[in-house]
């Protein structure tokens, strides 16, 4: 199925939960209601000629004049060998919106990963802890504010430059 | 990284008095291939549940790359996975030149696909080398090793290195392929033939090691496409899906081979046994394909002509080429300046990580070893 029956289907199943959609960019992508973001990945997952199986990808984007955090879904069917993109945008200081583990099981470390490096709150997830960073790292690195800090329990976290 | 898990529970129930054992394995641990770490809850021999604690390699790749630059992040790629650095290196191409509209010209093309064949081969014998060694077996590892030397040798006489190679420009390669490769890649293809067959009556059909492989950590296709699990991993559940034949990239349309399965030949479809197995017959086809490609290559430039500053369009666009690890995804923003708004790589290790802890409940302490080879999982790729 083509980006623009896709997200036509979706329009038609969501309504006012899809807030804009793109078809003629590289990926294709739609912008969707963060709340409503698992009931469109269940039914994406399900729905009869969609399918999508698999989640390929899960990525967090800090985009701080903007004032948002964008998750960005990327979604694959090996049925039926599509794709598609969904983006969801919550508030930079309130990132909140529901976890996708009860329908790909996969989600559950790419949201580990986007809660750990981006601070984004995935609600209804099992496990949400650091994945990659200590766990008693303050701050998180991908936001574009992060400021690294001089030091982690006593170890200088810059060093001369060799260069002179 | 994390602490969670060190709890310990006393079962006093049935008069014995019994304890659930928490027992730490790495981050040194040498069959872990890098530095991970499993908490693993063991009742004596039997695992209860093996957590899997995984950051000791990160090097915050991703942040680097809005640091350096489209072109200077090249050859910090090659540390994402420093096994199989050539994928790397044409993933994050690859995604450039998609945001760039940059048009790879088809001898570039036919370069990479040498490059990268070569390097699955050598990261496959590494794999199925050291699967064996940490199951217990030590000759085949040296035999495996021998011909991935010799590989080695044909990429640094390609690229100046042995390991991260720094191969792949944004639009094509560095450098065409030296004189006188093609013969040297051949004469190192036909032996290598004979030696595979030698390795197979050596491993392959060992009554002790389709032992240690059948039937453990059994995963069913439905648990490997939830997890999203890809390349080897997938196709030995029974998925036949590979990204070169079936989201065509490069110049894979124009060469022929078959896509690996699982068959269950030790015991069930998804066992630890077929995903060895995937990994050996994928050996041979990437020689089919190399062969095809000397036969086919044409002459003219490797690389096309980019400017040095690069400044993409505006706008994100995602791709997948099949690693030695399967599916890798390279997604990347560029808000139209000289760098990279932001990049993201999701790699097969990653995802074959995460699907352990399901696995472990009920396996024995041993296999978690026979478990973590059979996914070849390298420990950089999980955390780049």
């Amino acid at each position: 199925m083509d980006a623009a029956s896709i997200h036509s289907r979706l329009r038609e199943k969501f309504g006012d939960k899809i807030l804009s959609a793109e078809a003629s960019v590289k990926d294709p992508f739609l912008v969707v209601d963060a709340a409503a973001i698992r009931d469109i990945c269940a039914y994406l997952r399900d729905a009869e000629g969609l399918q999508f199986d698999v989640l390929t990808n899960q990525s967090g984007v800090d985009y701080r004049e903007q004032g948002y955090i964008e998750v960005v879904y990327h979604l694959y069917s090996y049925a039926h060998r599509h794709y598609a993109v969904l983006k969801a945008r919550v508030p930079r200081d309130a990132p909140v919106l529901p976890s996708v583990v009860t329908v790909w099981k996969a989600a559950n470390w790419l949201e580990r990963e986007i809660y750990d490096l981006l601070g984004v709150d995935f609600t209804g997830h099992p496990d949400l802890r650091r994945l990659l960073m200590p766990e008693d790292w303050v701050g998180y690195p991908l936001r574009k504010d992060f400021v690294e800090p001089e030091e982690y329990h006593g170890i200088s976290t810059s060093r001369e430059s060799l260069l002179r | 990284m994390s602490i969670a898990g060190f709890e310990v529970e006393v079962d006093r129930g049935g008069g014995l008095e019994t304890e659930e054992m928490t027992l730490n394995m790495g981050p040194q641990h040498p069959s872990t291939h890098g530095v991970l770490r499993f908490v693993v809850k063991a009742d004596g021999e039997v695992m209860r549940r093996a957590i899997p604690d995984v950051g000791y390699l990160h090097r915050s790749i991703e942040k680097i790359s809005e640091k350096v630059g489209w072109h200077g992040f090249m050859p910090y790629t090659d540390r994402v996975d420093y096994v199989a650095a050539m994928f790397c290196n044409q993933g994050w191409g690859m995604v450039t030149e998609k945001l760039a509209d940059i048009e790879v010209p088809k001898r570039g093309e036919y370069c990479r696909v040498i490059a990268a064949e070569l390097n699955r081969i050598s990261s496959h014998l590494l794999s199925i080398g050291t699967m064996i060694l940490d199951i217990g077996a030590i000759t085949p590892f040296f035999h495996a090793f021998r011909e991935r030397e010799k590989i080695n040798d044909l990429l640094e006489e390609l690229c100046g290195a042995r390991l991260t190679y720094n191969y792949m420009r944004i639009g094509g390669v560095a450098w065409d392929l030296p004189p006188g490769y093609e013969e040297s890649v051949l004469a190192f293809l036909s032996q290598l033939e004979p030696m595979l067959d030698e390795f197979n009556t050596l491993v392959s059909d060992n009554t002790l090691f389709r032992g240690r492989c059948a039937k453990v950590a059994t995963i069913s296709a439905e648990q490997a496409i939830s997890y999203n699990l890809v390349g080897p991993n997938l196709r030995a559940s029974g998925v036949r899906y590979d990204v070169r034949r079936d989201e065509p990239y490069s110049v894979y349309p124009e060469l022929e081979f078959d896509v690996p399965i699982g068959l269950g030949m030790a015991g069930e479809v998804g066992d630890s046994f077929d995903r060895y197995w995937v990994r050996f017959v994928e050996i041979k086809e990437s020689m089919k394909i190399l062969r095809q490609c000397f036969r086919q290559i044409p002459a003219g430039p490797v690389v096309a002509k980019v400017p040095r500053k690069l400044k993409p369009q505006e706008g994100d666009a995602q791709i997948r080429i099949e690693s030695a690890r399967g599916d890798m995804s390279w997604y990347a923003v560029s808000d139209g300046s000289e760098f990279p708004y932001r990049c993201k790589v999701r790699t097969g290790s990653f995802a074959a990580m995460s699907i352990i802890e399901e696995l472990s409940p009920g396996l024995m302490l041993a296999d978690l070893v026979t478990v973590i080879a059979s996914l070849d999982i390298v420990a950089p790729e999980v955390d780049r």
